[in-house]
């Protein structure tokens, strides 16, 4: 019997250390950095729109997918404007005016990204055309 | 007859094209830079509150009719920062004014990185979300960047400040008198 209470007061203490280690006041980290919007709804729209957005230190990786610091400190810019009321869009253009296209996975429609929307379908009507040609051909 | 036979290595032509241009994608160091795009625009609006005591913290209206000045964005916990702490008290003693945006960072490490490494800097704003680094389009530490006397982003630089730079930013830094 006083075995397990010795077992249950080392699990309270080591709890209780691992709290007051994530609660270290001088380690400053943004509120939603790492936590959920209270709102469902919003909460989906900023995840979605992270999921979208390059982390700039990693690169490769969205800034929902990155541990690095500015990754979350994004993250928590994204949320706090998407709970103040901005629109998704919004904020992804607020990126873009001082990174560039570079920041978002989901690049605009321009002169230079025209050839990256259009070069499927191009491929995809000559390939259409191709195939058809083929086709008639065989049954003449 | 014979355009059919030029057709035929049509695949072959366009494959090899295909591989030169993933070749050299592979072989080129993956060292991609994000730039600011903020270069030539006004400074966004911002008030930074100290960093240390005795030191005043930093706004944007710092930078509007007080000549062009250097803002630096650094952290007491960066390797390169230290580094480049030196140049920077070169800039300053050739007469350019530096400022200091410190990036998550304690008062009391701020203090200490100052001591050891020197301070080139007049003022030093506590941006401890890098709300400010990101309103900047700063996508590292440590980066400068040269601000004109009417507030306006002349010049970004990414990394450490080495020896060879210092030329060029004071060259720039004339040049925005």
């Amino acid at each position: 019997m006083t075995r397990w209470r010795l077992i249950l007061a080392v699990v309270v203490l080591a709890g209780g250390f691992a709290m007051t280690a994530s609660a270290d006041p001088t380690a400053q980290q943004d509120r939603y950095a790492y936590t959920q919007l209270p709102d469902a709804r919003q909460e989906a729209k900023a995840q979605a729109l992270m999921q979208e957005l390059r982390c700039l230190v990693c690169q490769g990786q969205s800034i929902a997918d990155s541990d690095a610091d500015l990754a979350g400190d994004m993250r928590a810019m994204v949320r706090e404007r998407i709970a103040a009321g901005e629109s998704p869009d919004r904020v992804r253009r607020w990126l873009i005016e001082r990174y560039g296209d570079y920041v978002t996975y989901d690049p605009p429609f321009n002169w230079r990204t025209a050839p990256l929307w259009l070069a499927p379908l191009v491929l995809l009507i000559a390939g259409g055309w191709l195939a058809a040609r083929t086709i008639r051909r065989r049954r003449r | 007859m014979k355009v059919r036979h030029i057709l035929l290595w049509l695949p072959l032509v366009l494959f090899a094209v295909l591989m030169i241009v993933v070749a050299t994608g592979v072989i080129r160091p993956n060292t991609h830079a994000v730039r600011s795009h903020m270069t030539g625009k006004p400074v966004p609006a911002f008030t930074l509150s100290p960093m240390v005591p005795g030191k005043p913290g930093l706004s944007t209206t710092d930078f509007i009719g007080h000549g062009p000045r250097l803002l630096n964005v650094f952290g007491s916990w960066c390797v390169p920062c230290a580094a480049e702490a030196g140049e920077l008290q070169k800039l300053k003693a050739l007469g350019v004014p530096v400022e200091g945006v410190a990036i998550r960072d304690k008062p009391q490490d701020v203090q200490a990185f100052l001591a050891r490494y020197g301070d080139p800097y007049d003022r030093i704003g506590d941006d401890s979300r890098a709300r400010v680094q990101l309103a900047m389009g700063s996508s590292g530490v440590p980066e400068s960047f040269l601000i004109d006397g009417k507030g306006r982003i002349v010049l970004q630089h990414i990394g450490a400040i080495r020896a060879d730079d210092i030329p060029g930013i004071i060259a720039a830094w004339k040049a925005a008198q």
